[in-house]
Formats: structure tokens, sequence, C-alpha cells
């Protein structure tokens, strides 16, 4: 396993927001999305998960509706809003230039200004 | 979210909170079984896979808090729960919460009962519309007492005149004076407070009648007065609320007036603590008016866009003028030179005018002193509730091991200390409007009846609460955070039995050195005004004091002439003197020490000065028990014919023939009004007494015949010794007059009881600072008392080992009494720094001590010390009393 690291703060909600978009999925499924997609690299603290997406149903981004999964359980299961792909790509698109950014900032070269 | 939205799910969530956390529960345990799924197909048997499942979620309390968190009616979904659990637990501890409430109640209600005060003597405003724009002009610095003076005389009316002719700034000017007039007839007259009004008093006030009319500029004419206007309080207690239009008319002095309106129920006059019964017009006296009588406040409603800055600098500008017209007629250069040289400036008045402001500084130092007696309160809180935590530590480590964040926990010890202070500060709210009262009744005496509306008003709510939320602050805020910062692990581990760290107990002690700092100022000052008081108290004035009662007797009511006036106030003396337990009696033109005073500038010899002047019947001395100590005394040979001949106190002499023998020099006075120059020669010499006020060194003073009295009035003054209560030789001697002469008006009143009253705020700081001092050295008592005692638990064990390895008791005491002196000394070295500071402020109000008297200081010393040892001793005792081996079985 690569070694893991730790969530920058503000990122886990644009973390779940990319799980949630690629299909609706229930609290455990978007940690097992989430490592996945970041090739395990991403640790997310498991009971930190939940206040976030309470926080983003409130603020509209999230809808949650009660269903049943694979193994006849009853599950929460969380999707994108219309609201929340408009703010996925937004914050996209501005995690892009700060990285971008940043990138550029630490490549610098002495001499270069 | 609309507001409306917001506030549907802020209901919803309130009432559907249940619901909302059993759905929580049910998504997190699917969480956890899937989780446990996974691993179980990783090859781990269920049960360890649930384990690690668990562990790898944390704490599910702590997510549904974080969830929680979120919702909008977070915060007061908390606040309702913590304050419903905050009630809990005060109930639980009942003694606590009993002293905590009590002590706070007191700290609270006697700073609030003291600002009210402060309020309603210096804050609050004139009940009339924009007092703000209200503005009275005085001479820059006073006029320091030359002329004729009034209480409440600040220009004469000349002046008045003259301001209103010129000034530009006021779009209304009006001026006013106070004094005591009577009613009625003879025996039956009554004294009312009269109240004397330019005609545009009212009208500039905005002032409205409550019945009839109020007085006008067309009401001001020549005297006598013939129409007056009543306070509502008059009316209805004196006049019954009779109908105007039936024509209520009275006797007032000898005029006959009429009522012709009522002022409203909330206009008591320009003066804060006093009130008027009935109203007249200015009117003009036959001669002209005497522009030496300083006896009118000028006032005025300033012009929109003109500030008091502003008016005062057109004043200044028109000031040259205005003396130089109103310069008063047979007046000699010490009037007139600096009488030139006055300016004029207008000032605020917003808030009237008060005599009860000299308790201004009074005042101000109760407040400081009650605000320190808080603070001891609050540091005997503080270290209970620290006290209280530390046994609470074990439940505080379980709840945030539990997953309570700190923050939550703050938030929960807070709204404990909180609720205390909500609920100590309520009590004290309501302990203030009896305080209040108290305070109020005791600034009256019999002379003067004080009447102040102690009413609660935005001011002292705002001070109340804010004293409520400093100590709240004060007491509740290091506890709780100490109290969280502990790590759950370890102080469940050691579970009740916590063991001291080395740093709480500085704290403690830090407290416990702050309170007896705090408390020796408060015992410093509490000593320096009781002292002072007591000086003033057993102070010699150099006369008799007690067996002696003054009567003022008013004969202008009777139509004998003038030139006969001398002449029966000599007869009321003897008559007075005849009557049966009169010792002897005397007339005086000045009763000392009831804060009047005659003065006239003399020359003795090639030397100018001034010495007071009073006119006395032969035995006046030997009623005041006053020696003669060279020279002879006034007698019934002084007449109006013979010679003119003075007795002179020993500062006059001192000042003035300090060289010669006095018996036998001569003095002239400088003429004046009615008064005119005059060579009196010095035949007696008494010792020093005092002459205004207890306060008042000695000044010069002369005494002369009455006989020789150049203008007096229809009126006498006698000091009667008598060894009869003043009561019954007052009714006495009532009796006696009412049949001969029963146009006389006669008022009497004790000699001693009005010194007394004369020492009214002195006896209000030493009886309030005392009591404060007092309270202050129980607080700190009781504060020691409870650090020692809990810092002797924490060291049960460590005692207990002390004692098995061969420590004797008085080791033991020694080591706890160690924890004392070291906060003592602390807060000893720090008390003294401060006292000598604060004490500074009080020098102005002390009499006979320095504020930094060393035997004032020993003695507060000397008691923190017994009230520090006295604190721990007991826990001293109870510590050496351990025995060993339980102390040790304990742990």
């Amino acid at each position: 396993m690569p070694s893991q690291a730790e969530l920058l703060p503000g990122t886990l909600d644009l973390l779940i927001l990319k799980a949630v978009s690629l299909g609706s999925l229930h609290g455990y499924g978007i940690l097992l999305r989430i490592e996945q997609i970041s090739r395990g690299a991403l640790l997310v603290e498991q009971g930190a998960l939940y206040p976030a997406l309470f926080r983003l149903v409130r603020q509209g981004f999230l809808k949650a509706s009660w269903g049943t999964s694979d193994n006849n359980r009853r599950a929460k299961y969380y999707e994108l809003t219309a609201v929340g792909r408009k703010h996925l790509r937004e914050e996209q698109d501005g995690w892009n230039r700060l990285v971008a950014a940043i990138t550029s900032a630490l490549a610098a070269e002495p001499g270069e200004t | 979210m609309s507001f409306l939205a917001y506030f549907r799910s802020l209901i919803s969530t309130l009432f559907q909170r249940a619901q909302a956390d059993s759905e929580l529960d049910e998504e997190f345990l699917a969480h956890i079984e899937r989780h446990a799924d996974d691993l179980e197909r990783s090859g781990l048997p269920r049960s360890e896979a649930e384990r690690r499942a668990r562990i790898a979620f944390g704490s599910p309390v702590k997510a549904k808090e974080g969830c929680r968190e979120q919702r909008p009616a977070f915060g007061l979904e908390n606040v309702w729960q913590d304050v419903r659990f905050g009630l809990r637990m005060l109930a639980i501890n009942p003694p606590f919460t009993f002293i905590a409430i009590l002590t706070l109640a007191l700290g609270i209600g006697a700073n609030t009962a003291i600002f009210e005060l402060l309020d309603a003597i210096r804050l609050r405003t004139l009940p009339i519309h924009n007092p703000e724009q209200l503005a009275e002009i005085q001479i820059v610095g006073g006029h320091n007492g030359l002329g004729l003076n009034q209480d409440y005389g600040v220009l004469t009316r000349p002046l008045f005149e003259e301001v209103s002719a010129r000034q530009q700034a006021f779009s209304g000017l009006f001026a006013w004076s106070v004094n005591q007039r009577y009613t009625g007839k003879g025996a039956d007259m009554r004294r009312f407070k009269a109240l004397w009004v330019s005609g545009d008093f009212f009208s500039t006030l905005g002032v409205l009648p409550w019945r009839g009319r109020l007085l006008q500029r067309s009401d001001e004419g020549a005297c006598p007065v013939t129409h007056v206007v009543v306070s509502y309080g008059y009316w209805q207690n004196v006049l019954g609320g009779r109908d105007l239009r039936e024509g209520i008319k009275f006797m007032a002095d000898n005029d006959l007036v009429e009522v012709v309106g009522v002022t409203p129920p909330n206009f008591s006059g320009m003066i804060v603590g006093d009130n008027f019964d009935i109203a007249f017009p200015f009117c003009q006296p036959p001669q002209l008016l005497r522009r030496d009588v300083f006896d009118v406040t000028v006032m005025g409603r300033l012009k929109p866009g003109w500030t008091v800055a502003r008016a005062s600098a057109e004043l200044a500008v028109l000031s040259p003028g205005i003396f130089e017209a109103t310069i008063p007629p047979n007046r000699g250069p010490e009037f007139t030179n600096p009488y030139k040289n006055y300016r004029l400036a207008a000032i605020p008045a917003e808030t009237g005018v008060s005599s009860l402001r000299e308790y201004d500084r009074s005042l101000y130092l109760l407040l400081g002193i009650s605000g320190l007696v808080l603070l001891i309160a609050c540091a005997n809180l503080a270290n209970l509730m620290l006290a209280r935590a530390s046994s609470r530590q074990t439940e505080i480590a379980v709840r945030l091991a539990l997953g309570a964040s700190r923050g939550r926990i703050v938030r929960q010890l807070l709204t404990e200390s909180a609720l205390l202070a909500a609920i100590g500060s309520a009590l004290g709210f309501a302990l203030a409007q009896f305080l209040g009262r108290v305070l109020v009744w005791q600034l009256s005496t019999e002379g003067n009846s004080v009447h102040l509306q102690i009413a609660t008003d935005w001011r002292v709510l705002l001070f109340a609460t804010a004293a409520a939320v400093v100590t709240c602050i004060l007491f509740g805020v290091a506890p709780a955070f100490r109290a969280t910062r502990t790590e759950p692990l370890a102080a469940m581990k050691s579970g009740e039995r916590t063991t001291a760290g080395h740093e709480r107990l500085s704290l403690q002690q830090c407290m416990v050195a702050t309170q007896i700092a705090v408390s020796l100022v408060l015992l410093v000052g509490a000593l320096l005004f009781v002292r002072s008081f007591r000086n003033l108290m057993t102070f010699d004035p150099g006369m008799r004091e007690s067996e002696v009662t003054v009567a003022f007797l008013g004969f202008w009511q009777s139509d004998m002439p003038a030139a006969r006036w001398l002449a029966f106030r000599q007869e009321l003396v003897q008559e007075v003197e005849s009557v049966p337990g009169v010792l002897s009696a005397a007339s005086t033109t000045n009763v000392p020490l009831s804060g009047g005073s005659w003065e006239h500038a003399i020359d003795i010899g090639a030397q100018h000065g001034n010495s007071k002047f009073t006119w006395v019947s032969p035995r006046y001395f030997e009623t005041m028990a006053i020696p003669i100590l060279k020279g002879r005394s006034l007698t019934a040979e002084d007449t109006a014919s013979s010679p003119h001949v003075v007795v002179v106190n020993e500062t006059f002499v001192r000042l003035f023939l300090s060289a010669v023998n006095p018996i036998g020099q001569t003095l002239r006075t400088v003429g004046e009004p009615g008064y005119p120059s005059t060579v009196y020669e010095i035949v007696g010499i008494i010792p020093d007494t005092r002459y205004q006020s207890l306060r008042q060194e000695t000044p010069p003073m002369a005494f002369a015949p009455a006989a020789q009295n150049p203008d007096p009035g229809p009126w006498a003054a006698l000091m009667i010794h008598s060894n009869l209560p003043t009561a019954v030789i007052a009714s006495t001697i009532k009796q006696s007059l009412k049949a001969n002469h029963p146009d006389v008006l006669a008022e009497f009143f004790d000699f001693r009881r009005a010194i007394q009253d004369s020492l009214l705020q002195d006896r209000l700081m030493a009886m309030l600072s005392g009591f404060f001092g007092a309270l202050a050295a129980l607080l700190t008592m009781t504060g020691v008392y409870g650090v020692i005692a809990y810092l002797v638990l924490t060291r049960r064990n460590e005692i207990g080992i002390r004692m098995a390895l061969g420590a004797t008791r008085s080791n033991i005491v020694a080591i706890v009494l160690r924890q004392t002196l070291l906060a003592l000394s602390l807060g000893l070295a720090i008390g003294v720094i401060l006292a000598l500071l604060a004490a500074g402020s009080a020098a102005a109000i002390l009499y006979g001590l320095k504020p930094n008297d060393l035997l004032t200081f020993t003695a507060a010393i000397a008691l923190l010390i017994l009230v520090a040892l006295a604190g721990s001793f007991l826990p001293a005792r109870r510590a050496a009393r351990v025995d060993p081996m339980v102390a040790l079985r304990y742990e």
C-alpha cells in the first residue's frame, strides 16, 4: 500500500462530491470509492465522513434517500443534485488553478523572477 | 435559504431530533456492518472483523455530535440542554448553590443600589423635552462668595437681565431661585419650598400645565406677587386637589396669592433630589434690584446649531460689557475689581443642578468599594468552582472520552456559571431596589428631606447586566478551561483522588493573594473613614453642643415698625429666658456650625483683611459655654448709643494683632449696603471655636452686641441652654409665646442633632465602608478556609506519610500554615501598594488624618493576618489530626 496522506482541510467535501458524481452511493461506499479513485493514497477518517455528508445535504449539494442495497440491507443513498454538480465543477476548476499556481511557484529556479 | 424555510427547518429539527438521531444510528450501524463484511471476506473471524470495523469508525457519539453541529437549530438546542443540565447540577449541591447565589446577590445588589443613586443624582436628564439643549450660564471659577449669597445663587438678577438683552445663543433664557417661605398666620405658619421663576421659565422648559395655566412673562410685575403656580404634590397633599375654578387663595408670607395653575406630576423643579411647593413669578421691588446679591441660576435653551462651546465663546466676548453695566454702587474696589474681570461661560445643564452632587466623590468611591467586594466574591466563587471542577474531574473525563468536544464541556460549565450569575444578579437587582431606597432615606435629615426617584432606567439595567456578565466571566472561565484540560485517561485512572498538580495550587493561592490584597484596600478604606468620622464626632468645636436648642422666631407678620425690631428681639430673649427649664438664652445673627456665614472687610491699623461678624445678645458666651480669655464679655450696658465694641477670637488676634495687646485696639469695617463703615473697639478675647462647619478651619471672628446691629431683620435666632429635651422645652416655649404673641412664628431644632446631620456624608461613608470592609474580611476568611481545606484534602496522603515518618502535629500545622503565609505575604505586599494609591483619592473627604496613616495601615494588616490565620487554622488542625494509617489506607 502506498503511504497515505492526510486530507487538506476543506478537500473532504470536494472528494465526496466527486465520488458521488460517479453514481449514487451510501456512506461506506463513498469511503471505498474515495480510496479507490485516489488509489489508496488518501485516508478519510470514517467518523468525519458523516458530519461532512450531513453538511452537504444541508447545503443542497447532495440528496439523500433510503434504499435497499445489494444484500437486502436498508441504507441511505447519496446522489448529486444539479446545484451540487455545478458546485463540483466550480470547485474542481478552482482546485486545478490552485494546484497549477502552487506547482509553478514551487518549480521556480533561482534567478527567475 | 429563505427565512421562512430556515425557520421551518429550525422547528422541524427541534421536534424531529429524536428521529434524526435514530436515523444516524441506523446509518452508522449499516456502515460498520458493511465494513465488517469486507473484513470478514478477507479472512478474519466475524467477531474480530466487527471489532476492527468499530475501531475504524471511531466514536459514533462524536460523529453524531459532528452532524448535530451542522443543524441550524444547533445553538439553541444546546443552550436549552445546557441550561437544563446546569440547573440539575446546581440542584445536586444546594449549599454551594445557596452560598454562591447569596454572595452574588449581595455583591451585585450593593453595586446596583449605589449606581442607582449615582444615576438619579448625576446621570439622569430632566423630564423635559430635548434636555440636551439646556445650558447653564456661570461665572468661570465662580464668584467666590463675593457679595451676598443664597443657595443655588450663581448670578444676580441684574446680570440675568443684561445677559438676556445681549445674548444670541439661546432661543429662550430664564432664571430661577429657591428659598423657604411660610403660609398662614403666626404660630400656625407652615413652611413651604418656594421656587421663583422668570417669565420664560416654563415656556422655555416646555413644561405644560396639569391644571389651569403656568406662569408667563406677563406675570412678572411689581411686588407683591398675586399669582402663583403650585406643584402637583402640593396641590394634592395640601390643597386637597381642589378645582382651581373655585379660586384658591391663601397668604404666602404677607401676600395674598391666588393659584392659577398646577405643574405636571413629573416636574419637581430644576434641583435633582429636591422638590418645590409653590412657584412665584419674579417681581420688581419698589427700590432697584441689588446688584451684589447672587441669588439666581440662569439657564437657557440653545438655538439649533449652537453648542455650549460656541455659546461660551459668545458670552466671553459679551462679558466685559455685561459686568461693566452691572457694577454695584456703594461697593469698594475690593468688590468691583474682581467683579469687572469675571467671565461668563455656558455649561451643559441637561441633568439639572443638585447640592447632592457634593456626594459625587463619596458615591464614586462607594461604587469602587462595592465593586472590589464583588471582585472578592468572584474570587471566592472561582475557588469554589475550581474545587468543584476537580471533584467532577472523573465525570468530565468520562464525557471527554465518550467523544464530547472540549468546547462543548467548556460551554456546559460556563452555562452553570452563567446560571449562577443570572439568578444572583436577578436577586441582587431586586435587593438593589430596597437598598437604594434605604440609601436615599439615609441622605434625608430632619430639616432637609431628599426627594429622589430611584427608578430603573436603561442605565441601571445595563449596569446590572454588565456586572452579571463580568462576574460570570471572572469566576466561570478559568475553572471551566482548567477542568477540560485534563487528559481523560489520567483522570479516570486516578479516579476521585486526584493529585494536586503544582500549578492548580498556585492559581488558587494567587486568588487568595488577590483577595487579601483587595481586602486590605477595603479595610484601610473602612478604617480611614470610620476614624475620620470618629474624629469629627469627638471633635470639640470649642462651645457647648448638647443641651442646646435653637429657636427661629419670625415676626414679619406683625405690624410693628422696623425701628422696634431690635428691642422686640431683646424682649423675646428675655421672655424665653423666663420660661421654666431654660437655663440661659441668647440671640445671634448666625447659628454656629449651620453653614451660614457673614463677613465684613476690615481695616485694622495699616492691615486690611476679612473677619466674620456676628451680633449676639449679652449672655451668648455664657449660653454657649465659651470662656472669656482676656478682657470682658458683652453686657447689657453695650447699647445702640454706647461706643461700638467687639469680642474677637484668638485667630483674629494671631492674624491682625499678634504684636500688641489686643484689648483696646480698634478696627474699622468697610461699608456696604445697610452696614455703614463703623469703628469697633476690641474689649475681649475668646478661644477659637468652629464657625461654619466642623471641618472648616476657624476663621477670624468678631462678636458685636446685638443692640448695635445696624441692619436687624424681623426675626431672631436664639440659642437656648436647657437640660430638658428639645421637644419638651420647645413646646413649652411655643405655648408661652403663642399666648403673648400670636403672630410670631416659632421653629425649633436640636443643636447637637443639626451638627450630626451636617456630618451625614462622613457617617454614610463610615457606615458603608465599614460594612463593606467587614464583608470583605468575612469573604476573605471563607476564601482562605476553602482553599486551605482543599489543599489539605489533596495532600492527605503526603501528610499521612510524613506523620508515619515521624512528623509531629505542629510540623504538620506549620506545613499547612506555610501555604497561607505565602499567599498572605504576597497579598499584603500588593495590597499596601494598592491601598496607598487608592487612599489618596479619599484624602479630600477625610478629617483629622492623612490617607497614608500608619496606625490605620498597621491595624488593617494585623486584622488581615488574623483573618487569614483564622481561616487556615481549622483545616490545619484537621490535617494534624489525620490518622496516618487511615490516610495511607485510603490510597
